[in-house]
């Protein structure tokens, strides 16, 4: 492991070691460049990954207060926990699911193809498809993502039986296990799938794609990073040219550090990156850093999502073996006579009792929520994801009346349902009760959308300065050595997990980096 | 033998009461894992009493019929160690049992089950209760007792996962083509 000092103005900072973080890290490093990796969470590894939801979540979450404000029943449910996301090493690549799909062509050009939409603020993206897809490529082939390069699908369990003969039923064509960063074969020195179904707990058997035990240990192996874990960044600092010049961070024992700079990238997820910026405000920049348009934080996405849970006679054992076990693609096109723009997957789901009993009508008792528990190993379950839209009012804030344990003020997270997403949403739920009703389901149940696991779009990209926060690298508009490394980059959420996509486009931005940096431009 | 009795004064003089319990379904799944068909739980700050009421609040709270009392002991557990540490959470508590007390007239042990889950829809926007219900809803879920109940099978990594152990045995709903769903073992 390298060890840089603290005055070394010669590195880049990366602040988080997520997908898109620790990526950035290991495309730089290869290239011979200097890194310091700084991770508020933790280090763990696969021995200590536990298979227990609740003692999981506390291992592996981003449990730091969080307040939430808006419409969205995440806010009265969990007001402290608007998202679940994580704090370790790997961000959330410990505790995803694994699903690798690419954006599709006309996704990239909301604003084109849906046209406006009332109280929405859709943009096309600055990038391509086309522009994009040698870095897919690349993206899965480093993830192993399967039914790409030679790797073959991963076998279904019982609860992708159950999604797969429903969505025959309905005269869907498009179900398959899908393309999931799991490996189904021994691959890059890492274990194959043994079906542990603790996907969302932290693989033990590697077999999941995590920047934790592959882009980490790789970057180490060039002697060019210097990974600090627990090392929580407060803010960042710029020259009187306007320039980044060092960040401030609290170490493991809480003392406050300051690590000069060449040049950030700040991969912290789409809560503290904004977050960050806010509260990186100077006479310079006095709406925030890099944050001259007001963008910083606006547009915040959670995706357009909900379960439906489904009773059955016959037993299900939904839990045994991977968590999003295949997906129905059939939704995910442009389809406005449906009465709504954008498109949804549905995946399947599983949770243990604890999930279950904490997300599946967060607040109900009494015997008609028991009921349902007790049917738990009869349940079969499917999660939707599809694209929320782009509003201004659904934005990441700091909140000056709650501080952290450093003195900071917390991120607030402000969402309202819009119109599209409520039509999109009730869509999808009622696609998905009939799918289970139409193979024999006694009962069939709409779960209401858990803490955002899909957190996107506050330092969004776009081609003008005055609509978002970063171009088509990620490079800030104003700040020509700060970077957007992670999904607070998206423009438009898609209908796409987007961890995928969060890595192609590291990938890229660490080519565009190291050509900026090798000419002198930052 | 006296010092021995002596010590153990001691020990109780600060100590909260005991819940005690007996296994109800003697082949039932957790009577079958269970070293013994009795148990017991010792507390640091609630009294016996209170500890049987919570748990019978508990119970009505989120009824499972077959569900033995040793795995609603949990949730008292966590309730005795937050009021352990917090004496806003114990006074809370012991405000809310003379509460349910209060209402059933007497002891709310000796009133019927739907007269105790009347009283517990009345109260059901109140702190204590919000207390109750959000705590026990993850530690009664959360532990190996509750996952025998629902046949759960819990930690899969120590057995080696699913792969050899049922991951794709249904056998009521046609099999995928390969296809969707490729072979584990081609």
């Amino acid at each position: 492991m390298a060890d840089f000092k603290h005055d070394d103005d010669s590195v880049v900072v990366i602040i988080g070691s997520g997908a898109g973080g620790g990526t950035l890290a290991n495309e730089l490093c290869q290239k011979g460049i200097k890194v310091v990796l700084l991770e508020a969470g933790a280090r763990q590894n696969q021995g200590t990954f536990i298979n227990d939801e609740w003692p999981s979540f506390a291992q592996l979450s981003w449990g730091d207060t969080r307040t939430t404000s808006g419409t969205w029943r995440v806010a009265k449910d969990f007001p402290n926990l608007p998202a679940w996301i994580c704090k370790t090493v790997g961000g959330t690549t410990t505790h995803w699911a694994g699903a690798s799909l690419r954006i599709q062509e006309h996704e990239f050009h909301a604003l084109s193809t849906y046209g406006a939409v009332k109280d929405a603020n859709l943009l096309d993206w600055p990038v391509t498809l086309a522009e994009l897809e040698p870095y897919y490529a690349r993206a899965e082939d480093k993830m192993g993502v399967t039914r790409t390069h030679d790797i073959p699908g991963l076998p279904g369990n019982n609860n992708f039986k159950v999604l797969y003969n429903g969505a025959q039923k309905l005269g869907y064509t498009e179900c398959s296990t899908g393309h999931m960063a799991i490996n189904s074969r021994p691959r890059a020195n890492r274990a194959s799938c043994q079906q542990l179904g603790f996907c969302f707990q932290g693989c033990k058997m590697g077999a999941k794609w995590s920047t934790l035990y592959t882009e980490i240990p790789a970057a180490e192996a060039t002697g060019n990073l210097d990974l600090r874990p627990s090392s929580q960044v407060l803010h960042i600092e710029h020259n009187d040219k306007g320039l980044v010049s060092a960040v401030v961070y609290a170490d493991a024992t809480g003392q406050q550090m300051r690590q000069a700079a060449r040049l950030v990238a700040v991969a912290g997820n789409a809560i503290e990156t904004p977050r960050l910026l806010l509260n990186s405000s100077s006479s310079r920049f006095p709406q925030g850093l890099g944050n001259g348009a007001g963008m910083v934080g606006k547009h915040y996405m959670r995706h357009t999502t909900g379960s439906v849970f489904a009773e059955f006679s016959e037993p299900v054992h939904f839990y045994r073996g991977t968590i999003m076990a295949g997906i129905i693609s059939d939704e995910v096109k442009f389809k406005p006579e449906r009465g709504f723009v954008g498109g949804y997957e549905m995946e399947t789901i599983s949770l243990g009792p604890s999930f279950l009993g904490a997300f599946f009508n967060p607040g109900a008792w009494g015997p008609d929520f028991t009921r349902v528990m007790d049917q738990y190993t009869h349940l079969a379950g499917l999660w939707i994801v599809g694209e929320d839209m782009p509003r201004e009012t659904n934005r990441v804030t700091v909140n000056g009346a709650v501080k952290d344990q450093f003195g900071m003020p917390v991120a607030n997270v402000h969402y309202d349902d819009h119109p599209n997403d409520l039509a999109m949403r009730e869509h999808a739920f009622t696609q998905g009760q009939a799918l289970y009703s139409a193979v024999g389901a006694l009962k069939t149940h709409r779960v209401p959308p858990y803490p955002s696991t899909h957190n996107l779009g506050t330092c969004r990209m776009s081609a003008k300065a005055e609509d978002g926060v970063c171009n088509g690298h990620g490079q800030s508009h104003e700040v020509a050595n700060l970077f957007i490394s992670d999904g607070s980059q998206f423009t438009t959420s898609a209908a796409e997990n987007p961890t995928l996509t969060i890595v192609t486009l590291a990938i890229r931005q660490a080519d565009y980096i190291a050509q900026e940096m090798k000419e002198g431009r930052v | 033998m006296s010092n021995l009795t002596l010590d153990r004064r001691r020990f109780l003089q600060g100590s909260g009461g005991l819940l005690l319990g007996t296994l109800l379904f003697t082949s039932g799944p957790i009577a079958l894992m269970a070293p013994s068909l009795s148990w017991a739980l010792p507390m640091t700050t609630l009294d016996s009493d209170s500890g049987d009421k919570l748990l019978l609040m508990v119970r009505r709270t989120f009824p499972h019929d077959t569900m033995e009392d040793a795995v609603y002991a949990f949730p008292v557990k966590a309730l005795d160690q937050k009021a352990s540490t917090d004496p806003g959470v114990a006074d809370t508590l012991r405000q809310g049992v003379a509460m349910l007390d209060q209402k059933a007239g007497g002891d709310w042990r000796k009133i019927d089950a739907d007269k105790q889950f009347a009283i517990l829809q009345d109260i059901q926007d109140t702190p204590f209760f919000a207390l109750v219900r959000g705590n026990a809803v993850n530690t009664l879920y959360s532990n190996e007792l509750a996952y025998l109940h629902f046949g759960y099978e819990g930690a899969s990594f120590p057995k080696g996962g699913y792969l050899m152990r049922g991951f794709n045995d249904l056998s009521w709903l046609p099999n995928p083509p390969a296809s969707a769903s490729p072979d584990p073992f081609s």
